[in-house]
């Protein structure tokens, strides 16, 4: 399942490139990309688990930068 | 050029000004010891207690090569040492940099969504029997409504009353206006300049094309070009190795060679001040955002980073004939007037091309004579006019039902008429070709592209005229569409860069997927042309292909210069560094300043 997402305070673009290398690492993430300049983040993870998945994702994305913000649609 | 700050970013220069205006004032007094250090750290604070809190942060969450954290370690240092100017100078300067960083992308973020401010906000909607405001989202799939003079089409839709010109600038670049009557199709994002329109919708806003084009460039930025990719993996090992550089530099030479610990300690500060790699990491995406938003202002939609990387390479163009060289219609040159007659009938029905220009030729055709008509897919008609049985078409369909003939040898597309199993004569005709096709041709081959191909299903006659007046180096003719696909794949083996294929998008989505760059033209009506594309030109003029090729050149020139640049000053000040040449100012300047340089020169290609 791909899903888009807006990222609220991404500000770096080099803790974007380590957010996206964190996020593939997760078990269940088939792919992940995040365009620093639209400030998207487009998953793609495996149906079943995936609002597991989804809070491992979030909270790479804070580790990595504390004040970004994943917005769910 | 306006600059608006946010909230955030002026309080940032508050800042950045009230420290410089007391550092400024505390290096003019005649201070000495820890009065002095303390004289410093107060501008020092002002301007980096934010950069030490995050650091602080950072490494309770056990994350230590962050920019903060290097910043602050990297100034600490300089105070520690007695480097009390330094300190607040690199603090003030990273501040600075990074305020600059944020304005930069600000604005090109912005400059991208006002050259995409192209959806409508509002439709009229025929409700009973008036014209009601609504959002365009709900308007279902055939409504009638209304677009006055200076609103935007909302919705795709054809034409049904009233006579205007439409703007259509926004979406293919072409500032000439198009004149639009009854029955003619409209695309949403264009606007309407003169007359009341009246219009029928065909989509619903979703589908149309506004909302697919703001799709694929939003998406765009996500297809990353490997320039970017290798640069985020570099970063990843840059800065732990440079960090690490540093530490040896600062233990190493005093414990087992002697070396003055303060010295070393020094440059590896230095190490620490250039081991960010912001600049870098950010110029590369900036350099292609800024050059797909460059090739949408010119009705050129590219998919992704990685398809302006490739087009930068491009060397074989391949091209079909017929809708992208030619305009898809044709004229008689020549025919023999029987066959004129029985083509002209034989085909009155038919909507192909060939049909319809012989139609013209002829003049008005009584329908009513005409029974039993065949289409025979890539032959031609078969049909009984006034009681006689006639094949129109190529020479293969004549073959096939054993009529003789002799085949015609000039140069065009000919139609073949035969009468109750007679050869009767036969109708030449030839295909417009788009005026601006040659010079298209001419500027590919002077931006570097060594070769050029032509591909249809036309007969050799016609192909080799056409090819030879565009000045295509070679032609294929007499190809079935699956043999189109094999002749690209027989050039994608030739070939030394990347291969671009550019097709009307309609029969050709095989080709298009095969190719290193599919290229549809005037695709903005068809939906699998621009679902199968990696380029999507919105009007169908040629001239649009050179125009990407430069673009995605100078993208490419730009980002390679970021990379030379940023990296070599770095490199430069680390072995300076080292031999203890470099000046916490240089470090500083290889940080920020190659920062603010790189991301100036990717915001060149905003002004494409």
């Amino acid at each position: 399942m791909q899903k888009s997402y807006k990222l609220e305070n991404l500000c770096c673009a080099h803790c974007a490139a380590n957010m996206e290398h964190a996020i593939k690492k997760i078990s269940g993430v088939n792919s992940a990309t995040i365009a620093f300049m639209t400030q998207k983040l487009i998953l793609e993870a495996e149906e079943e688990n995936f609002p597991a998945i989804l809070e491992e994702v979030k909270k790479a994305i804070r580790k990595v930068e504390p004040d970004c913000k994943l917005i769910e649609p | 050029m306006k600059i608006s700050f946010t909230r955030s970013q002026k309080k940032t220069i508050a800042r950045i000004i009230a420290s410089a205006l007391l550092f400024a004032f505390v290096s003019l007094l005649p201070l000495d010891g820890a009065l002095r250090l303390l004289a410093f750290l107060i501008p020092y604070f002002i301007i980096g207690w934010d950069v030490l809190y995050h650091a602080g942060r950072n490494i309770i969450r056990g994350r230590v090569f962050d920019e903060n954290f290097l910043m602050g370690l990297a100034t600490i240092g300089a105070l520690a040492i007695g480097q009390y100017p330094e300190a607040v100078f690199v603090m003030l300067f990273y501040k600075t940099g990074e305020l600059f960083e944020d304005v930069a992308v600000a604005r090109s973020r912005q400059s991208i969504a006002d050259l995409m401010s192209i959806a409508p906000d509002t439709a009229n909607l025929l409700r009973g029997d008036e014209f009601v405001t609504v959002s365009p989202e709900e308007v279902p799939v055939g409504s009638t409504i209304l677009i006055r003079a200076g609103e935007r089409i909302p919705l795709d839709g054809e034409v049904i009353e009233g006579t205007s010109e439409l703007d259509t600038a926004a979406l293919t670049g072409e500032s000439l206006p198009r004149a639009v009557s009854v029955g003619d199709a409209v695309i949403s994002g264009c606007i309407n300049l003169s007359g009341v329109l009246t219009v029928k919708t065909v989509k619903t806003f979703g589908d149309s094309a506004v909302s697919r084009i703001l799709e694929l460039v939003e998406n765009a930025a996500a297809k990353k070009a490997k320039a970017e990719n290798f640069i985020s993996v570099f970063a990843r090992y840059y800065t732990p190795a440079v960090v690490a550089a540093a530490l040896a530099a600062a233990f190493i030479p005093p414990l087992f060679f002697n070396g003055v610990w303060e010295e070393w300690i020094f440059r590896a500060l230095i190490f620490l001040v250039v081991s960010c790699p912001c600049a870098l990491v950010i110029s590369i995406p900036l350099g292609f955002f800024g050059g797909i938003g460059a090739a949408s202002r010119h009705g050129i939609l590219i998919k992704g980073g990685n398809y302006l990387e490739a087009l930068a390479k491009a060397d074989t163009f391949v091209f079909d004939k017929t809708g992208t060289i030619t305009s898809g219609t044709f004229s008689v040159v020549s025919a023999d007037a029987d066959a004129l007659y029985y083509a002209a009938y034989a085909g009155a029905e038919s909507t192909h091309p060939l049909s319809v220009s012989i139609r013209e030729a002829f003049g008005t055709v009584d329908r009513s004579c005409v029974k039993n008509i065949t289409e025979l897919s890539g032959r031609g008609i078969s049909a009984d006019v006034a009681g006689h049985q006639v094949l129109s078409g190529n020479a293969k369909l004549l073959q096939e039902n054993g009529v003789l003939f002799e085949p015609d040898g000039a140069e065009g597309t000919a139609v073949y008429v035969a009468v109750d199993g007679v050869y009767v004569g036969c109708v030449l005709l030839e295909d417009t070709i788009k005026p601006e096709a040659q010079k298209a041709f001419a500027d590919l081959r002077s931006l570097g592209i060594r070769k050029t191909v032509m591909l249809t299903g036309d007969r050799a006659e016609a192909a080799k005229r056409v090819a030879d007046s565009v000045g295509a180096a070679e032609f294929r003719a007499n190809l079935l569409p699956q043999d189109k696909v094999a002749a690209v794949e027989e050039l994608l083996a030739e070939k030394n860069g990347s291969l671009v294929f550019v097709g009307d998008g309609i029969n050709d989505a095989p080709v298009l997927a095969r190719a290193d760059i599919g290229v549809a033209m005037g695709a903005l009506g068809s939906d699998a042309a621009i679902e199968a594309a990696d380029v999507v030109l919105m009007d169908d003029s040629l001239t649009r292909l050179p125009e990407a090729i430069r673009i995605a050149k100078k993208t490419r020139r730009i980002v390679i210069q970021n990379i030379v640049f940023a990296l070599g000053i770095k490199f430069g000040v680390i072995i300076l560094a080292l031999f203890g040449v470099a000046t916490m100012w240089e470090a500083i300047f290889a940080d920020v300043g190659v920062a603010v340089i790189a991301i100036l020169n990717s915001m060149r290609m905003l002004k494409v």
